[in-house]
């Protein structure tokens, strides 16, 4: 036991793969403390929840949907889900990124400033990414794009050596493709 | 009520005897939920914010309140009633300081999954947020240290959520839930929901046995050269029928059974099968068993750190079977092949069940583990919980050696605090019975034992409860000797003194060096005064002569005791599996080590 070990009890050695985003939607009883409790146990981890959306989808039933993007190992991932089905006040944990029926959409405003050609090339690549100018100045527009979070991240990245400024988003939404529902 | 509905009342079968509904206060509704909930007992103490609930407490006799000395020790006198009975524990605490004493309890009973319902007081509702006196965000504080909390938010829901409460503390993985209630909710008044009328969330449902899972696992268990059956204490909070099971399935099929420190008592230590405790300080044969079998069938268990040691090392040749109600205890540390999600009980009867139909079926062949039977002979004929005898001086082993020989017979439980007296506790006190053993697994907290050894008590009067202690441990929470002495519960504080905080000092030996910072107890109490200040009964031996007589004594005497066994100061706990190493390299008694033996990676795992 003399040779120095590389290997430490805890799982940091594990055959885990590389960390990923990934995307859970996770449909909760409407109560308070409720979104405490999901993003308390993601945060308790250390992991940083990079995106956040909830709202009551349901009244009747008092259910809420939260959806979360977030980055781990599968094996995290697989840990996080599961823990978080453990909650009480949880239904249900939806893995918006691998489940084939699942849609996602983003909403993200975004602020351009610029003159004279590549105010014209930021024009011509929100028209590519159906990106809607809702504020216009001479050397700014306001870009409204909706989409999965890769074309927004697209966009964004296109955007920024044509004078990007400022980006607001509101976080990933998620609902079942088809006739069945979450 | 409109027409329509006083008709249909009309017509409604004649109610039930007093089924009039009458409005009580919020207090009135409590007590009411916990007597319909069956509690017998409640370990509390009072304050400003549930004067109201202790009001209520003093106009009807049908709840003991067993009054602590500090919060903390009512939880762990709970844990003591839940574990030893099977029931949930009840904790009544005021708001503030009354609940923050309380969190250590609570964090207690959530890592050993302990069922306890713990009532905290809250300031009024139009007081919340306002820095009053007495205010802390007591569900804020607790929801990482419970399985689920509520802020009450007005009387008409009190009764359904005390009895979800109370659902959610028993079912599926069991846990601590705190009801804070507003001490204004105290006072209004509302209608009583009955049990059968409360909401119910699910919390984990008990999945259905799946017969083609059980089908492949037992295909596994007769073709194993090399099996062994690792248990946790998920078969202990499964309950009786999980330990009946167990040993079903053991005598069934000759499999070895190991179990971890939570475990144990499910399986009987006087069967020739059973492998004695794993882990860090776990025996020889266990460890070995584990780290050399081909199929481990793991029950109720949660592959711990203290359990696999180093991961990567971790039973490397085997196929993995892991039975758990909570899915998310498998796959978790180590990745086992099969995952059975379910209550151990069902789950073991299945598997004994489809074993039996086999055997009228199919001839088994009981040689194939034979020669893994006489290997397993091998390593326990090492005797790994062996100790070097001392003629004048008791060794700490030797004290438990005694103290289990001359209990033998009697209706004994066994609490304990933490550190080496615990380890020595489980490696030299056998358990043959469930819900014998009380100790703090998962948290590790020290002073756990004497206020668990009273809630045990209150639960079982006429047996006899012994707190194998430390004498730093025991000094945690050595108050609660004022609750035992009050309420007249015979507890036996049985303190291994060594004048150290020996755990640590065991450490620092092994790990840092032999530099003994901070780990030497001074200025320790004369713990026999010290019993007789609170009212008990001091004893204390010094020799091995003169050990049996004392413990006799300290057994045959109706109050509780503060037992001062001195004992030889620098002995560590072996075998010792060092943080960082492998199954297989086990550290033995009369073994030196230096602080080089382990790596830089095992000292940082404590
Ligand atoms: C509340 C708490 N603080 C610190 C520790 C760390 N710790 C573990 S064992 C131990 C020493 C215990 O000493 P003692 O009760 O005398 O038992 P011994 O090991 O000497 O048998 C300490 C300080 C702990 N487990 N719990
Ligand atoms: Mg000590």
């Amino acid at each position: 036991m003399t040779e120095p070990l590389s290997q430490s009890v805890y799982p940091v050695t594990r055959e885990e793969g590389a960390e990923t985003e990934v995307i859970l939607a996770a449909i909760v009883d409407n109560e308070p403390g409720v979104l405490a409790r999901v993003v308390g146990l993601i945060s308790a981890r250390g992991y940083n929840i990079e995106s956040l959306t909830v709202a009551e989808t349901d009244v009747e039933k008092h259910a809420s949907r939260i959806t979360i993007v977030t980055r781990g190992t599968p094996a995290k991932i697989d840990q996080i889900k599961l823990q978080l089905g453990r909650l009480v006040p949880v239904r249900r944990v939806i893995d918006v990124t691998n489940e084939a029926d699942a849609l996602e959409r983003e909403l993200a405003l975004i602020k351009v400033v610029g003159a004279g050609e590549e105010r014209i090339e930021s024009m011509r690549l929100a028209e590519i990414f159906r990106a809607r100018p809702i504020d216009t100045t001479h050397s700014s527009f306001v870009f409204e794009i909706t989409g999965a979070r890769d074309k927004i991240n697209a966009f964004i990245d296109l955007m920024r050596p044509l004078g990007l400024k400022e980006i607001s988003r509101t976080g990933v939404l998620s609902i079942r493709r088809g006739v069945e529902s979450d | 009520m409109s027409a329509q509905t006083a008709e249909q009342l009309k017509q409604a079968p004649p109610p039930r005897a007093q089924a009039r509904p009458v409005l009580k206060s919020g207090a009135d509704l409590l007590l009411d939920a916990l007597e319909e909930q069956g509690v017998e007992v409640i370990f509390g103490y009072p304050g400003g914010a549930v004067l109201p609930i202790y009001d209520a407490l003093f106009r009807r006799d049908t709840i003991r309140h067993v009054l602590v000395r500090h919060e903390q020790g009512a939880v762990h006198a709970a844990e003591g009633y839940a574990r030893s009975t099977g029931k949930a524990g009840v904790v009544l605490v005021t708001s503030g300081p009354g609940a923050t004493n309380a969190v250590t309890g609570l964090a207690d009973a959530l890592l050993d999954s302990i069922p306890i319902v713990c009532i905290t007081g809250q300031v009024a509702r139009p007081l919340i947020g306002t820095d009053a006196f007495q205010e802390c965000d007591t569900v804020g504080i607790t929801r990482s240290c419970t399985k689920y909390n509520y802020l009450v938010p007005s009387a008409h829901k009190l009764a359904t959520i005390v009895h979800e409460a109370f659902h959610i503390a028993r079912n599926g993985r069991p846990g601590p839930v705190v009801v804070d209630i507003p001490k204004d909710v105290q006072f209004e008044e509302a209608l009583y929901t009955a049990r059968a009328d409360a909401q119910k969330r699910n919390c984990i449902v008990k999945p259905p046995v799946n017969s083609f899972q059980i089908e492949q696992i037992v295909d596994l268990m007769r073709h194993a050269h090399r099996p062994v059956i690792y248990t946790g204490g998920g078969v202990i909070n499964s309950g009786r029928a999980a330990s009946e099971a167990l040993r079903a399935l053991a005598r069934e099929t000759g499999f070895p059974v190991t179990s971890t420190l939570m475990g144990l008592g499910a399986f009987p230590a006087s069967d020739p099968q059973w492998l004695g405790m794993l882990g860090m300080h776990g025996s020889f044969e266990a460890n070995s068993a584990m780290h050399d079998c081909d199929l481990m069938i793991a029950v109720g268990a949660r592959f711990d750190d203290r359990v696999t040691g180093r991961l990567d090392a971790f039973s490397p040749g085997s196929k993995k079977v892991h039975i758990d109600i909570d899915p998310s205890s498998i796959n978790k540390n180590v990745r086992v092949d099969f995952g059975v999600v379910g209550d151990c009980a069902e789950v073991l009867d299945a598997l004994v069940e489809e074993w039996r139909r086999r055997n009228a079926q199919e001839d088994y062949e009981f040689a194939r583990t034979r020669s893994w039977r006489s290997r397993i002979n091998e390593w326990r004929a090492k005797k790994s919980f062996g100790y070097e005898r001392a003629q004048n001086a008791i060794k700490p082993q030797y004290a438990i050696e005694r103290l289990f020989a001359l209990t033998r017979g009697r209706d004994v439980y066994v609490t304990t605090e933490v550190g080496q007296h615990q380890m020595w506790a489980a490696q030299h006190f056998h358990f043959d019975q469930p819900n014998r053993w009380m100790t703090s697994g998962g948290l590790g907290t020290m002073g756990y034992g004497l206020p668990a050894a009273i809630g045990v008590q209150a639960a079982h009067p006429d047996a006899l409860v012994i707190d194998i202690a430390g004498d730093a441990s025991v000094q945690m929470t050595m108050q609660e000797m004022s609750t035992a002495v009050q309420h007249e519960l015979p507890v036996k504080i049985f303190i291994l003194n060594n004048a150290y905080l020996g755990m640590v000092r065991q450490w620092q030996e092994l790990l840092h060096g032999g530099r003994y910072s901070h780990s030497y107890s001074a200025s320790l109490p004369d713990f026999v005064k010290l019993a007789e200040a609170y009212g008990g009964v001091g004893i204390r031996a010094e020799t091995p002569d003169e050990l049996d007589a004392k413990i006799m004594e300290m057994i045959e005497v109706r109050r509780p005791v503060l037992f001062d066994c001195v004992v030889t100061q620098e002995e560590n706990v072996f075998p010792m599996i060092p943080s960082g190493a492998a199954h297989n390299e086990m550290l033995f008694g009369g073994h030196h080590v230096t602080g080089d033996e382990v790596s830089d990676e095992g000292k940082a795992l404590v």
